[in-house]
């Protein structure tokens, strides 16, 4: 008899209070028992209709029913033939759009909690590997050598499947960890570094060869590769390049992108007095954007001491497009959100907006007021939504006149980034399209250039862990049966 | 992990190295960076490429020693290693169908402006060089200056020793000879680079200026090194770090500049402490 409860099992959650002041992990997970009343939950519908909901198509239905039954490794099983990062995704998905928005529970009540039991399966599947020294197999090697840019979702995935074929893969990062941007850009709080580090070391195990601080590109060319060996290239570089909004102010001091002020904290760990990266802390701070990063970054200039955190986006509530679960708790927190407004311009102290090419007296006030040119208000225009647009959502519209300043002392932008440039400026025979993305066949993800492959962010520009995961694990498939070919 | 082959205090407060890094002494070329973390818990550091043996595989950095990150690597010695070392980062300097140049250095930038004035020599183009410091015991380079430049002024600002006065005054005298030349370098700090441009304007002659703005990442990640030029947003580590010195904001960057500089205090002062302590222990010890 399946459990009729309406609402999900509820996630064992910190006290706000205490967790706003600390980078320790927010949610705690379930418990065997949580995790088997939720499992009831799932009625095992014939026709899946969370699975289509899925971007990799993970057998949910056959997952959770393993976990009724308690058996946690068979349940891994199931999600690790279409999921190469299962404990990732169930803290990362947003899955109130994908799996759970499907869920036949949800039409009358909550859907089946799908996100947190595949969090529970990967932690469990974890702990006990760790418990019983279980070891992947090492697959059998067949000596042909595949060279993956980028050790992010989409290119641990992409090494990951292909180390499992047999094949020699090296993947090259530009910075000094891996995990892009699961490791400079998502925050501790939300996804443990060291859950990043088990599935490295996972592919390790496999075989993999991680090279960090090798830029591809410069460091090495595409071209390069192929004379080194390599027979296929993926690249999946990733959407870092952050944007702003080119509006007046943007350039003063205590105006960061949020890349930056995520990189330091997460990257370099800032946010520990051994580190000798600065950070600035801001004891009022406006956070520009509604997504995911925005939240982050929001989150964390909490933790870092800030007394009041803004969150300043341009639709209303609905709109948002983070996950609901880290509006909810950035609320929780004390972020405050500033719906419908738009900045128009920053501020900083000596009143101007521009001191650009004045006299000597600006030098003297420089002297006196050591805040000079330092931000000190955002000022914002409110917003009414008008038409939903061809996409559905609602096109805001600035009101005239509405303009008004809110005090602050930093500014962090999250209003997106765009593909990172150095491959397509480095490599000969790759396409672009004019938002900068690597140009793919349809439905494939290959280049215009033969054995140069791609996938990510870098393809699609900025979206989710989870679909340039299904990118990076597709190309993988489509190198095998190339290389098989030849 | 990458090891110390050399080192060298060229005066009290720069030093050179020269580390061992195959890959990227057989890739760098003049003007390009790389950045490297002295240690595990160290800040990513930008520093300009002052040269490189192929052969040898080794890439000389110069650093100046301003704040605890250079105040951590100048402890380290030949032999010991840093922790990491990524490069080459940035775009080469464009020196192509160059026949005359003026190169102009300042202070630590003359570490940058050298292989600059170097890979034109290389390529038979004529090179003025004129470098400015504050004083004699701060002079580094000249030796090497020398050797690729057809005529070569040491300026400084008390006149310890060469000329005295700035840069600045020298080019233009030299302008005033003569306008026939396809470019001007400027490489030193954000202000000598802001009136080495205001001086070459009236003569028309082109000036390249290599800027070195706070960074993280070096890959265009970050954002954090953006600068405004021609009234457009530029990333210096993937646009630059060479940049056209008629359209670059100065003051907008002078400004950035100052972004860090409570923190990096703080950072030196506890350095410094450190240090002391153990110095100390060393004094009990012995």
């Amino acid at each position: 008899m399946p459990n009729m409860q309406a609402k999900k099992t509820p996630m064992p959650t910190r006290d706000p209070l205490e967790r706003a002041h600390d980078f320790e992990e927010v949610t705690v997970g379930y418990t065997d028992k949580m995790a088997l009343s939720e499992a009831e939950r799932c009625l095992n519908c014939k026709n899946r209709p969370c699975v289509s909901g899925c971007p990799v198509g993970i057998s949910i239905p056959e997952f959770i029913a393993k976990v009724r039954e308690g058996d946690v490794q068979a349940a891994y099983r199931i999600i690790a033939r279409s999921s190469s990062l299962p404990a990732v995704c169930g803290r990362v998905c947003p899955q109130e759009t994908q799996c759970e928005k499907n869920c036949v529970r949800g039409v009358r009540g909550e859907p089946v909690a799908i996100g947190r039991l595949e969090r529970y399966v990967a932690d469990r599947h974890s702990e006990l590997s760790g418990e019983q020294g279980e070891q992947e197999k090492k697959p059998e090697v067949n000596g042909r050598r595949v060279a993956v840019v980028g050790s992010g979702p989409a290119g641990l995935a992409c090494a990951g499947e292909l180390a499992k074929r047999g094949y020699d893969v090296t993947v090259y990062e530009a910075l000094h960890v891996p995990g892009g941007v699961l490791s400079y850009g998502i925050p501790e709080f939300r996804l443990p570094k060291r859950i990043v580090q088990d599935e490295v070391e996972q592919l390790k195990s496999l075989g993999v060869n991680i090279q960090t601080n090798t830029v591809i590109g410069r460091t090495f060319t595409v071209d390069e590769l192929f004379e080194m060996g390599f027979e296929a290239v993926f690249i999946g570089s990733g959407a870092g390049l952050p944007r702003f909004m080119g509006i007046p102010g943007e350039q003063f001091k205590g105006v960061f992108s949020a890349n930056e002020f995520l990189t330091r904290v997460n990257l370099m760990k800032a946010y520990l007095e051994s580190s000798a990266t600065p950070i600035a802390k801001g004891k009022k701070v406006a956070v520009v954007g509604g997504g995911n990063v925005a939240m982050d970054a929001a989150r964390t200039a909490l933790r870092l001491g800030a007394q009041k955190v803004y969150i300043i986006y341009r639709r209303g509530m609905e709109e948002l497009p983070a996950r609901k679960e880290e509006v909810e708790h950035a609320m929780e927190e004390g972020v405050e959100f500033r719906l419908l407004q738009n900045p128009v311009e920053i501020l900083c102290h000596c009143g101007q907006p521009d001191q650009r090419g004045q006299s000597e007296r600006t030098e003297r006030l420089k002297e006196r007021d050591s805040r000079n040119g330092w931000v000190r208000a955002i000022r914002c225009v409110r917003m009414e939504l008008g038409e939903p647009d061809e996409q559905g959502r609602r096109k805001p519209a600035a009101i005239p006149g509405s303009e008004f300043d809110t005090e602050v002392d930093t500014v962090i932008m999250a209003i997106g980034t765009s593909p990172n440039p150095l491959i397509a400026q480095t490599t000969t025979g790759l396409e672009t399209n004019r938002r900068g993305c690597i140009v793919v066949r349809e439905h494939t993800a290959q280049t215009v250039r033969n054995s140069v492959y791609a996938g990510g962010d870098a393809v699609t520009g900025a979206a989710t862990v989870i679909l340039a995961m299904g990118a990076g694990k597709k190309a993988a498939e489509e190198i095998d049966r190339e290389l098989k070919k030849k | 992990m990458n090891r110390i082959v050399k080192k060298e205090i060229l005066n009290s407060t720069v030093t050179s190295m020269e580390i061992l890094a195959p890959a990227v002494a057989k890739k760098a070329r003049a003007g390009q960076f790389v950045i490297l973390r002295v240690d595990e818990m160290g800040e990513r550091i930008p520093l300009t490429v002052a040269g490189c043996d192929r052969e040898a595989g080794t890439v000389r950095i110069i650093f100046q020693i301003v704040g605890a990150s250079t105040m951590l690597l100048n402890t380290k010695v030949p032999g010991e290693f840093i922790e990491d070392f990524v490069g080459p980062l940035g775009k080469p300097t464009c020196t192509r169908g160059m026949r005359r140049v003026l190169v102009v250095g300042g202070g630590v930038g003359c570490a940058i402006a050298l292989p600059i004035a170097e890979e034109l020599y290389r390529q038979g183009c004529t090179v003025d060089t004129v470098v400015g410091f504050r004083r004699a015991e701060l002079v580094i380079l000249k030796k090497e200056f020398e050797t690729v430049s057809s005529s070569f002024t040491l300026m400084t600002d008390d006149g310890s020793t060469g000329r005295k006065g700035l840069v600045t005054e020298r080019v233009r005298e030299i302008l005033e000879e003569s306008k026939n030349y396809d470019c001007v370098f400027a490489i030193g700090p954000l202000v000598m680079m802001k009136f080495v441009v205001s001086t070459v304007k009236p003569f028309g002659v082109p000036v390249t200026v290599s800027m070195n703005p706070i960074m993280i990442d070096g890959t265009g990640m970050c954002g954090c090194c953006r600068l405004t030029v021609g009234g457009e947003l530029k990333f210096a580590c993937v646009d630059g770090p060479d940049f056209d010195g008629y359209l670059v904001d100065f003051d907008e960057a002078i400004s950035r500049s100052e972004q860090y500089l409570c923190e990096e205090a703080r950072a030196r002062e506890k350095e410094r402490a450190r240090e002391e302590t153990c110095n100390l222990l060393k004094m009990e010890v012995h």
